[in-house]
């Protein structure tokens, strides 16, 4: 994508509005006036049919801006009363996604149908080509019974007008793993024991009905009590915000943070580790191992796959070693992962170490709220520099390449790579633990959810090439990890 | 012929708004009008804090005209029309 869409202009729009509301003297009056302010009396309707939709939109987007699940509201709680919750809340919650149901209505629900380009034609292609007798003809025209359809689609490819079309619904389309659907009464909801918090529901609907559940809140209200707050910034962030990582190190402070670690620092042990484990597998004579960084890989085979477990790395991911790192240097503290997806909030939830998760666009934000101009601010150094392959990590090849590198005999790793998770990879992926082995010959498989790796996670702002020429420019200036 | 001048605000909210993949303009830019055009980033241009906040964010500046919720296509229009004005001008 090249540009921003709308739906995600809004969401940052409102997130800037409850940070900018949170830091006032009245964040429960500030946080009601939200939806009056982005559509006050008499301006233009942007989207809906009037006003008081608007409002009412705004006002459920709101509420997840401020943590909590949509679908639980029932209209009547204002965004005062709201705001309260979030400032008294002390735990968060693992689902960590929410659907704006009301927005649901303008979605048709995923069928084939045939478009009134059907030409009424003698030869019928339609109708023979169906094997399951979905197809009839009622006024002359094709007609297509819904309780026999399979959506095998052939009737769209036999018709010489392309008067036939299938109705997709996005979210459920883009979901790998059939988890969030369309129900009987029209709106979608999340199977959270199916979902793999890959997060591509939230940029593939066009209404930006989906939501995460920000932490922002209870981020601020950490750094406002004065606790020691430490950010832990994913590889991937460089080229989404402005300005050098290091000018970024100086605007987080600025910004309230006690101290950023750079989570490339991480990926160089992980790197380190997952080599000294390859070798040790293919000493055992195993024939490939995947690689096990990937947040959204980890819940895919955790909840869908857990066939390929024993092929799946046992190193801990970036996250987690830094993590232990802040933890050892700085005892009290309240850790902070600025992540690119959904996904590693659910690896947040389960380790100790990390309190909170805030993504790129909340971070955004929060700067832009703090009128923090990132790119006329001095550096700041960090107190451990990465190697130039810890900082790749991010972008698809990175990981893979960072285990070669760690080795001294860098011929014995013949990688190959996942890139992106979908149905048909995920079939791959199954082939590869049934059979117990790769394609080609290959013995590494690197697996990232997201097509590109973490450059295109779901809150990411740049577009990828762009992100990741400007990660290049970075890691270059780096240096070579070290052997194991 | 005056060169007509691209300026890409990178003030943190227009990057984070959307400006972030402005940045392809420096690669597309010098491609499609080689040196007719000059094309660079800015600091904060100051349009964020005078236009409606940021709801109009990213900003791009086209010599004098400033191009709001910029998208690729919409400074390239820019230009375009830009390049067309002085060309009848000189006629």
């Amino acid at each position: 994508m090249s540009n921003l869409s709308q739906t995600t202009h809004i969401k940052i729009e409102i997130l800037i509005r409850i940070i900018k509301a949170f830091l006032s003297d009245d964040f429960e009056e500030q946080a009601r006036l939200i939806p009056y302010n982005m559509r006050p009396k008499g301006m233009e309707v942007p989207y809906r049919c009037c006003v008081y939709k608007e409002r009412a939109i705004i006002k459920d987007r709101t509420i997840a801006g401020l943590g909590f699940p949509i679908e639980e509201d029932d209209e009547t709680v204002s965004l005062a009363k709201y705001a309260k919750q979030a400032l008294d809340r002390t735990e968060i919650s693992d689902k960590n996604l929410t659907v704006l149901q009301a927005a649901c209505k303008g979605c048709a629900t995923n069928r084939i149908y045939v478009t009134d380009l059907c030409q009424g034609c003698v030869a019928r292609p339609c109708q023979s080509t169906c094997k399951f007798g979905a197809v009839s003809i009622v006024n002359g025209r094709s007609v297509i019974d819904e309780s026999k359809c399979k959506k095998c689609q052939m009737c769209i490819k036999e018709c010489p007008y392309n008067a036939i079309v299938k109705i997709t619904v996005p979210c459920e389309d883009s979901c790998p793993v059939g988890a969030i659907k369309k129900d009987e009464t029209g709106f979608a909801s999340i199977d959270y024991d199916k979902c793999i918090n890959c997060g591509r529901c939230t940029a593939a609907c066009p209404f930006g009905a989906v939501h995460e559940r920000s932490q922002i809140i209870d981020i601020l209200k950490a750094i406002k009590s004065g606790k020691k707050v430490i950010a832990m910034i994913a590889p991937s962030i460089v080229g989404q915000l402005p300005g050098s990582i290091y000018q970024l190190k100086t605007a987080m402070i600025k910004a309230g943070f006690f101290d950023v670690y750079e989570v490339a620092q991480g990926a160089d042990v992980t790197a380190n580790n997952e080599a000294k484990e390859f070798i040790k597998r293919m000493d055992e004579k195993q024939s490939f191992m995947t690689t096990s960084c990937c947040a959204g890989y980890n819940q895919l085979i955790k909840k869908h796959l857990p066939e390929i477990k024993p092929y799946v790395s046992d190193t801990k991911t970036p996250l987690f070693y830094t993590a232990e790192i802040v933890k050892k240097e700085n005892k009290d503290s309240t850790v902070v992962f600025v992540s690119p997806c959904v996904a590693k909030r659910a690896e947040v939830f389960e380790n100790e170490n990390v309190d909170f998760v805030m993504n790129y666009e909340e971070l955004g934000a929060l700067f832009i709220a703090k009128k923090i101009q990132i790119n006329e601010l001095e550096e700041t150094k960090y107190a451990k520099e990465p190697s130039k392959q810890g900082r790749n990590f991010g972008y698809t090849g990175g990981v893979a390449e960072a285990v070669k590198k760690s080795l001294k005999d860098e011929d014995l790793v013949k990688p190959c790579l996942i890139n992106g998770l979908n149905k048909d990879s995920i079939k791959q992926l199954n082939k590869y633990a049934q059979t117990g082995e790769c394609e080609q010959g290959c013995n590494l498989v690197e697996v990232m959810c997201c097509e590109g790796g973490c450059i295109s996670g779901n809150s990411t702002i740049n577009n990828q090439k762009t992100a990741k020429k400007l990660i290049n420019a970075l890691s270059e200036t780096s240096e070579d990890i070290k052997k194991v | 012929m005056g060169k007509i001048s691209v300026k890409v605000c990178t003030g943190t909210t227009c990057f984070v708004m959307g400006g972030a993949s402005l940045q392809e303009l420096l690669e597309i830019i010098p491609k499609k009008y080689g040196d007719t055009v000059d094309v660079a980033t800015s600091n904060c241009l100051g349009q964020c804090s005078i236009n409606w906040e940021y709801s109009r964010a990213p900003y791009v500046k086209v010599n004098e005209n400033v191009v709001c919720e910029a998208t690729v296509e919409r400074v390239l229009e820019e230009v375009d029309k830009q390049l067309l004005n002085q060309q009848e001008n000189q006629k």
